[in-house]
């Protein structure tokens, strides 16, 4: 019954607008690496392709960024909704903390004026500008990726570590604006997910290229687009274990409560044993796997660390932590196993300055591009499911935040319809582009060894005869 | 200090008026350019025209709000959420939007292409659409402040907002069919110049003509505003009609350059009619600029970024520009057949 009663207390828009939220955002997301960092591995080898005169990586450039716009577009109008549905759905998110909350948004939304103008000018520039100052164009666009990620994740941080304002009756009546943006969440959630989306680019990038090496295609062409992005996630890997670990710690100092979600501890314990999988019924965890000592010691370098558990607060005050400890799971075993690809890489390269020779490394990198991305989402499950019921952690309540018009769960039918058939259109038209590219490849020399390219099925390409 | 943040505020509105204007209006010509061979080459211009600059042209839409949530949060809210539907509509239309002219430019298949393009034209219809019909809510006084206080229907389903609605598709169409005699002059085709000066003295003639009976409509749906857009805000709206007829006779007179920044100047001074006649309101007649604003700190901050951004997105605007009119930039790879061709450079 209580569950019921605390059901019915919640406004009918809630559960519709959370699933907008969570939808539209988990959408949004897929695209910004291609944004922020795709752009800087597409610079990466338009830099050796001007540098050394080589024809196979100007070519892959010009079709990187060509790509890179196809999806800037789709990432700029779900950014668009993102910014209306701040609104739309949580209208009293906006109006009662909009004069601190707003402030990062606003220098997000500069560093994208910049990032929209100067990506236009660069991928509309091609053989139409001087080679070098053409290259140059390029570079505000990933410093703007780049500065746009930062700011719009401190808004975030801001919500887990709300800060820089000061309330009276309810009311934001001062602002101090550095406070805001350099929250004491800032550091590690904007640089932790700064170098996911060059982690997911690179591997998603790297993983079109190890699919194609797979069926045979093992030309220069696809080497280098092999390599390219590989290598830059192959690099960043290791950086983002570090991040992601000093993040959790700040998570167990910060916010206690989602910290004990995210490892599935109820009772507040010294010696809390890091649980793998496994779920929480009634206080107790079940079906995990359970290593004495480990969370505490990952929350702060002793066993003895003592956990705050979700016992600490009211019931409805807790997150649902078996999401979140699922999540972080998730995420955690994603990355771990992507470092270890990482590492494999990076001993064949010291070796042998090649590939792993085994099929199997093509399998995982091919694999790696859809896992980067669902640890990526993990992750923003962990952050932000964590947080629950807060929407500014301590302050406001989803609940209250949410609009009270009628019509969201037309307009999220609506969204998940929409949403899904520009993301299908969106595969298509990436798919037809790179048939039509490897016909166009098919033209020139055939490679010394492995098939045939296979040509566009009839009728796919209306090619100038 | 209020004030000056309320003058960029009205300035990003204007700035898309004009720039996101001229984008929406050139996907309603696209619309009814007709079949694929007849509307093969105005739909090339308009595709050229708009390749480079159109993403930057909704940026001012992004700004708008950033400024108006962060500056006058309680305006921001009351009007997200009274005005629920049609936001939501013009949101969904600027998606629909924007992957449909992405997806346009990289498709080969006339089937794919003529589905991208219909998407892309349609909702170029819709969304300013539904934007006016929200503008003419929030200026007839509909939005009460609060979480949706307002009426989630009659709000926007007025006579102010049908006005606001047509006027803003008609003004689209009118400054995009300017802009698009200007283009078809510097690309030296007298045929499509030709072309879209009919067009553009056609809708000129209609949007005066719309805005004409907008005076008999304001004056028994929103009185208040009415009083005040033919007191206060008299001189620009006077201005306006006068850039406006000035534009046609400049069009008539074959100097689309001139055409060019009259019609701007018309829609520019109609834009801030509706400002000086709101002024010191934002919502209606019951919250002030400075009842909404937020504290100073704030305002500083949004007048530095503010600052930022005229330092350092202005020149690279004007770069894309330049390097756009002089034919610097443009799609690499020729279309292949079935696709429109570009017209040479």
């Amino acid at each position: 019954m209580d569950v019921l009663a605390a059901l019915s207390s919640e406004p009918s828009q809630l559960l519709p607008a959370r699933t907008q939220m969570a939808f539209t955002l988990g959408f949004h997301i897929l695209l910004v690496p291609m944004g922020v960092a795709f752009t800087f591995i597409t610079l990466l080898v338009h830099f050796r392709g001007l540098r050394r005169g080589d024809e196979v990586a100007l070519r892959l450039a010009q079709r990187w960024s060509k790509v890179a716009a196809v999806l800037f577009a789709v990432g700029a109008v779900s950014g668009t909704v993102l910014t209306f549905e701040m609104g739309l759905l949580w209208p009293r998110l906006m109006g009662r903390f909009g004069d601190a909350y707003g402030i990062p948004f606003a220098i997000e939304g500069l560093f994208f004026f910049l990032e929209a103008i100067f990506l236009a000018v660069y991928i509309y520039g091609w053989k139409r500008l001087p080679p070098w100052p053409h290259f140059l164009t390029g570079i505000p666009v990933v410093l703007s990726g780049i500065g746009g990620t930062l700011a719009v994740v401190a808004a975030n941080a801001w919500m887990n570590q709300p800060a820089g304002f000061t309330l009276r009756d309810g009311k934001v009546v001062d602002v101090d604006p550095w406070r805001v943006i350099f929250n004491d969440a800032f550091w590690h959630e904007s640089v932790h997910m700064l170098l996911a989306a060059y982690l997911v680019a690179g591997f998603v990038v790297a993983s079109v290229y190890a699919f194609a090496m797979l069926r045979g295609r093992r030309d220069r062409h696809h080497r280098l687009g092999f390599l390219v992005p590989f290598s830059v996630a192959a690099v960043v890997m290791p950086f983002q274990i570090v991040v992601g670990d000093l993040a959790a710690r700040e998570v167990f100092h910060q916010q206690p409560v989602k910290f004990a979600a995210q490892e599935l501890v109820f009772e507040t314990q010294r010696h809390a044993p890091e649980v793998i999988g496994g779920i929480l019924v009634d206080g107790e965890v079940r079906y995990g796997i359970k290593i004495p000592g480990l969370a505490s010691w990952l929350a702060d370098y002793s066993t003895d660390t003592k956990i705050i558990g979700l016992e600490s607060v009211a019931p409805r005050d807790r997150p649902p932590a078996s999401i979140v400890h699922l999540a972080f799971d998730v995420m955690v075993g994603i990355a771990t196993a992507l470092l270890a690809l990482a590492a494999w890489f990076a001993f064949s390269w010291w070796r042998r300055r090649d590939l792993p020779r085994s099929r199997w490394f093509l399998r995982s990198a091919a694999a790696a591009g859809v896992l980067s991305m669902v640890a990526m989402e993990a992750g923003w499950v962990v952050t932000e499911v964590g947080r629950q019921p807060w929407v500014v952690q301590g302050l406001l309540r989803t609940e209250d935040a949410v609009t009270r018009a009628d019509g969201v769960w037309v307009s999220l039918i609506v969204v998940v319809l929409l949403y899904t058939a520009v993301g299908t259109a969106a595969v298509l038209v990436l798919r037809s582009m790179a048939r039509r590219w490897r016909a166009a490849d098919a033209d020139e020399p055939p490679v010394p060894y492995g098939p045939p390219p296979e040509l566009a099925p009839a009728g796919s390409s209306g090619r100038n005869a | 200090m209020t004030d000056v943040v309320a003058v960029i505020l009205w300035i990003g509105v204007t700035f898309y008026a004009v720039f996101g204007g001229a984008d929406f209006g050139a996907g309603f010509w696209d619309l009814v350019a007709g079949g694929s061979e007849r509307g093969r080459r105005p739909r090339a211009l308009i595709d050229a025209a708009l390749a480079p600059v159109w993403e930057a042209n909704h940026v001012w839409l992004i700004f708008s709000l950033v400024v108006l949530w962060t500056s006058f949060t309680d305006a921001f809210s009351s009007l997200m959420s009274t005005l629920f539907v049609p936001l939501t509509v013009a949101a969904f239309g600027i998606v629909l939007r924007g992957s449909g002219f992405a997806f346009l430019h990289v498709s080969t298949r006339l089937g794919a292409r003529r589905a991208y393009g219909a998407v892309f034209a349609v909702s170029s219809l819709v969304t300013p659409f539904f934007l006016g019909a929200v503008a003419g809510g929030i200026a007839s006084g509909r939005v009460p402040v609060g979480n949706a206080r307002g009426d989630l229907v009659s709000s926007w389903v007025n006579p102010t907002s049908i006005l606001g609605g047509v006027l803003a598709v008609v003004t689209c169409a009118y400054l995009a069919a300017t802009f698009l005699v200007a283009e078809a002059r510097r690309r030296q085709d007298a045929d499509l110049e030709r072309y879209f000066r009919v067009r553009a003295i056609g809708a000129g003639a209609v949007a005066g003509a719309v805005a004409l009976a907008g005076i008999a409509i304001l004056d028994s749906d929103s009185p208040h505003l009415f009083n005040r857009l033919t007191h206060q805000a008299l001189p620009l709206v006077v201005l306006s009609a006068l850039c406006g007829v000035s534009a046609l006779v400049a069009l008539v007179r074959r100097t689309p350059s001139v055409a060019r920044v009259l019609a701007v100047g018309a829609v520019a001074t109609v834009v801030g009619g509706w400002g000086v006649a709101q002024y010191p309101h934002l919502l209606g007649t019951h919250l002030t600029l400075d009842a909404a604003s937020a504290p100073d700190a704030t305002l500083t901050a949004v007048l530095a970024v503010f600052g930022v951004a005229v330092l350092t997105c202005l020149p690279a605007l004007v770069l894309l520009y330049v390097l756009d009119q002089r034919g610097r930039l443009g799609p690499t790879a020729n279309p292949p057949s079935g696709a429109p061709q570009r017209p040479k450079q």
